[in-house]
């Protein structure tokens, strides 16, 4: 548990060697002390106590889940009556609707030489020839997949929802970087939601909007919104005092300060904030296909139900592709724009419009011909070659060869270590998971903490999901655990070999960039329906943000420090033991906290392979019309999880950082 | 930094005009070359965009790529298919999403609301299959343990059927979470030793009977025909209290079997009204579990995309189509 990774390794000092090394942390060390005595109380009192007090699978429905159930069926019946419905939700959704479904259509219409060639005019005005020629690739490889309809399809929700995102979060972000008190407002609101787990929300959209392009552009902004409003304040505020001050001595207005000293010098930093909203917008819209959005998602759904392994890997490879796309597009453009204010040398106007002029053509040709021409307009079957055949062979080989060992890796983690720790969680007494997980709360985070955690917790067995919440718990810690480990292994490795961090940092970069999708079909091939799968998928997701992390805090070692311990007669392994990994420590919490974020918004994915737990019923709740209050209230409890598993480790790190000074 | 501009731009032009001249060429224009279904008889109303449910199971995939096929070919309709759960499926009737459900598994209380209530959509009819939905043990477990498919024993047998997912109980294998099911109430109110594990999906139900049949492994599972896989495995339904009508509307105080199911079509109302040909051939619409189980065979097992199932179906059935398309 939090314990196993908090601790650093406390294996007593060679008493040979005089080096000195750093202090154990003290905090630290105490902490350990008193939590493994109260791990050792729960325990105990489990081993007399387990079976009473508890919920089981399946318990009544509570006057929570009542009331969230009416809700849904009240908001269902009365969609044409009530006023809210009436005069807010119906225009909004009206307006969306047909805004998407044009963007949608249009560019359905213009064939698949007019999307490639906006692509690449936009590369090559914007961004360079190299992003160009990507760009190309990458369309054209969605029709090589057999995919071009579907990717436009995704491709058409992602710039919707990320144009709206800009608007709106544009707006919210410029007000926050011009008022401190509404920054002050608006950064916790930001920060829940971006540890809000994707899943959560999924069922409220669809009673707001019911199912169609609204619901999901509308999941997919509060996903996508906030970086996009953190970046333009960030991007605002640190526009230097004294120019601002410059300019409103020469006697700008607010608006002429604003539109032409802040903005232009924010812009490199909005367009950050872009790139990471586009990004995290494509990865929404893939789960959106759960209540109805079209596109690539779809197909990796419908692949996942079919069990058809290839099919599925050959959308979420043109996922992956419309990722590095979508990254790289951004990221050059921001990336000259900061060249070009830093060297100040803008292209003459000129050059400009001659380069406008000639992306424009470009892009009219492609959609001319789209339009016009058969060949241009459906991507002929003869050029597709989808990685279907191939992967399903792959897959098949993997049956025949590897599953018994990966299936077998399955059963017995499941056997001997989720088993377990699920019904340590499920039959301890609930009031006494409560009071522990309070106390550890109190010791890891203080007691504002614990007070949190107290909420969270009465709140699931208030909402009458206390079992699915510690299934959904347990797996989360182990994932969280694994996560560390592997991010601890790979991010000392990388952190301690330039060579090695060179390869590994683009998979990384990709990996973040990835859509949740994308990591469950592997997993499924290779670990068969259940938890586990789910469990490896969280790792492999998460992995990259921990690994990212740590091997920032191996670099984060003073090289003195290292210097010394190694004239000292230190071996590397003492290094890494006794110097890097505890003076990492703090980075090593942050991670932690990152990982735990990451796992819980992938574990409750695994709903969708066999995982039980409040994924699952979130999933039913969308789909069930009975248990719309159920998936509300799931949606809510992984909301109350994902809160209290954030403020306890960040606490831990903050607590930390007071007490050491 | 001007003469990498001017490269560029001069690359973007050389790119225009070669395009341009791949324009002048020429090739088939759209309009032209692509108007599938021209070709089918004679001079019916134009058909128009058409939105089909296309709910998650080869069954229902069965009935939407031989009508998707026909109205396509046939009519020249424009189809899109929406890949939505049974119960979001009805929304789709307000929202405007969906034209169409093809196979309706009774939901009576979604009947009332969107056809009586809201009056937003309207029952086409019987499509023609018959719909069972049961729970199942496969064949060699009703010979090994004859008495197991009386629901009184399985209490006896459940540690047969304990897995890593259910723990110190029996495991009942649901399948897609969105499907038909009163199993959870069901396993409550009969006290059975059991928990339900939700599988995920059709394909996941099918593959654990293959493996329970190929390898002699226990499983109870919920199950359901129309169904294209029992023509190869052997299942036995194991019998709970016996379904009289009524005895489920209360869905947590469920103790009683599946009802049998007259599945059906269920329409949009304004879809209905648009007088579209579509409409027609969708009331003519009706064929039998076993012209399911075969195309949904073809999909399933055979790894036909729909269209060349449909078109396999189609091209062995012209009797049936052209009663179909009679008034279209």
């Amino acid at each position: 548990m939090t314990t196993a990774v908090a601790t650093p390794p406390t294996a007593p000092p060679p008493a040979a060697t005089t080096t000195t090394y750093p202090a154990r942390d003290p905090w630290l060390s105490k902490r350990t002390n008193q939590l493994l005595i109260v791990l050792g109380v729960w325990v105990v009192l489990y081993l007399f106590l387990k079976g009473h007090w508890t919920f089981q699978d399946g318990q009544p429905t509570t006057t929570a889940q009542d009331k969230l159930q009416t809700l849904s069926q009240n908001a269902n019946a009365s969609r044409d009556t009530n006023p809210f419905f009436v005069y807010l939700i119906v225009p909004i959704t009206t307006v969306v609707d047909a805004y998407v479904n044009n963007v949608q259509s249009w560019l359905h219409s213009v064939g698949w030489t007019g999307p490639t060639a906006i692509a690449t005019a936009i590369g090559l005005v914007f961004a360079g020839w190299r992003t160009a020629l990507l760009a190309l690739l990458g369309f054209v490889a969605f029709g090589v997949l057999g995919l071009f309809y579907e990717s436009m399809d995704t491709l058409a929700y992602t710039l919707c929802a990320v144009v709206l995102s800009v608007v709106i979060g544009g707006l919210i972000g410029i007000l926050a970087g011009l008022n401190s008190g509404f920054n002050a407002f608006l950064t916790p609101v930001l920060d829940f939601m971006q540890i809000l787990p994707t899943f959560a929300y999924l069922p409220l959209a669809t009673l707001i909007f019911q199912i169609g392009p609204t619901s999901a552009v509308f999941v997919t902004m509060v996903y996508a919104v906030p970086p996009v409003i953190r970046l333009t304040a960030v991007g605002i505020r640190e526009v230097s005092g004294t120019t601002v001050e410059a300019a409103t001595s020469i006697g700008s207005t607010r608006l002429q300060l604003l539109r032409k000293v802040q903005l232009p010098m924010a812009k490199n930093t909005i367009v950050l904030g872009i790139n990471q909203t586009t990004m995290a917008a494509l990865s929404m819209v893939t789960i959106a296909a759960l209540i109805g959005a079209p596109g690539l998602g779809q197909v990796v759904v419908k692949a996942i139900e079919s069990l058809n392994i290839g099919v599925a890997f050959n959308a979420g490879l043109a996922i992956v592709i419309m990722a590095i796309v979508l990254d790289r597009t951004t990221t050059a453009i921001s990336l000259r724009t900061e060249k070009q204010r830093r060297t100040g040398r803008e292209p003459s106007r000129r050059l400009r419009l001659a380069g406008y002029g000639a992306g424009a053509v470009l892009a009219l040709v492609g959609i001319i011909e789209g339009q016009q021409y058969v060949w241009a307009n459906i991507f002929q079957d003869s050029w597709t070659h989808p990685v279907s055949a191939p992967v399903n062979s792959a897959t098949r080989w993997i049956e025949l060869n590897v599953q018994n060992t990966t299936l077998a890796i399955t059963d017995w983690c499941t056997l001997h270590v989720i088993v377990p720790l699920t019904s340590f969680l499920t039959s301890s007494p609930w009031w006494l998971v409560v009071l522990a997980l309070v106390v550890i709360a109190q010791l890891l985070a203080g007691v504002r903490i614990a007070v949190v955690t107290a909420v969270c917790m009465l709140g699931c067995v208030g909402l009458g999901l206390w079992y699915q919440s510690m299934w959904t718990l347990g797996s989360v810690l182990i994932a969280a655990v694994l996560t560390m480990v592997l991010g601890a292994l790979l991010g000392v490795w990388a952190g301690r070999n330039a060579w090695v961090e060179r390869w590994i940092r683009p998979t990384l970069d990709a990996g973040q960039t990835m859509p949740a999708f994308v990591y469950l079909p592997p997993c499924l091939a290779l670990f068969g329906v259940g938890r586990f799968t789910g469990i490896v998928a969280a790792v492999v997701y998460a992995a990259p943000a921990v690994i990212k992390v740590v091997i920032e805090g191996i670099h984060g070692v003073s090289p003195t420090t290292i210097e010394a311990a190694e004239s000292a007669g230190s071996s590397r392994w003492q290094i890494i033991g006794k110097v890097q990994l505890p003076m990492a420590r703090p980075h090593l919490l942050l991670a932690f906290n990152q990982g735990v974020i990451y796992v819980l918004a992938m574990v409750v994915v695994g709903g969708l392979v066999g995982a039980q737990g409040l994924g699952l019923v979130v999933v039913q709740g969308f789909s069930q019309g009975t248990q719309a209050g159920q998936g509300l209230a799931a949606g809510i409890a992984i909301v109350l999880l994902g809160v209290m598993l954030d403020r306890i480790t960040q606490g831990a790190g903050k607590l930390r950082k007071s007490a050491v000074g | 930094m001007t003469q990498n501009r001017t490269r560029r731009v001069r690359v973007a032009t050389l790119l225009a005009v070669a395009g341009l001249l791949v324009a002048a060429c020429g090739g088939t224009k759209v309009n032209t070359g692509s108007s599938a279904g021209s070709s089918g008889s004679g001079s019916h109303k134009p058909c128009g965009a058409v939105n089909i449910a296309d709910n998650p199971w080869v069954g229902y995939e069965a009935d939407y790529a031989v009508v998707s096929y026909v109205l396509r070919t046939k009519l020249g309709c424009t189809v899109t298919g929406k890949n939505l759960t049974e119960q979001v499926s009805w929304q789709g009737f307000e929202s405007g999403q969906v034209d169409v459900i093809l196979e309706n598994w009774g939901h009576a209380d979604l009947a009332t609301q969107y056809i009586t209530q809201k009056k937003v959509a309207v029952d086409l009819g019987s499509q023609g299959n018959q719909g069972i939905i049961g729970w199942y043990v496969p064949a060699w477990m009703s010979q090994k343990y004859p008495d197991i498919t009386d629901w009184h024993n399985l209490n006896k047998y459940s540690s047969l059927f304990k897995t890593a997912e259910s723990g110190s109980k029996g495991q009942l294998l649901d399948g897609d979470p969105s499907y038909v099911t009163n199993d959870k109430a069901l396993v409550k109110n009969l006290n059975l030793n059991y928990t339900v594990v939700v599988g995920g999906s059709e394909a996941t139900l099918i593959k654990s009977l293959q493996t329970a049949t190929d390898q002699k492994k226990p499983l109870l599972f919920y199950f359901y025909e129309p169904q294209w896989a029992l023509a190869n495995l052997k299942v036995s339904r194991v019998l709970l209290p016996p379904y009289t009508t009524g005895c489920d509307t209360n869905a947590a105080k469920v103790a009683c079997d599946y009802p049998p199911y007259a599945l059906n079509k269920v329409a949009r109302v304004a879809f209905v009204s648009s007088g579209s040909p579509a409409v027609t051939v969708i009331k003519n619409f009706t064929w039998t579990n076993n012209d399911q189980n075969q195309v949904a065979e073809y999909i399933a097992n055979e790894g036909m995309k729909d269209d060349a199932a449909a078109k396999k179906w189609v091209d062995a059935n012209p009797a049936k189509v052209a009663a179909w398309l009679q008034g279209a």
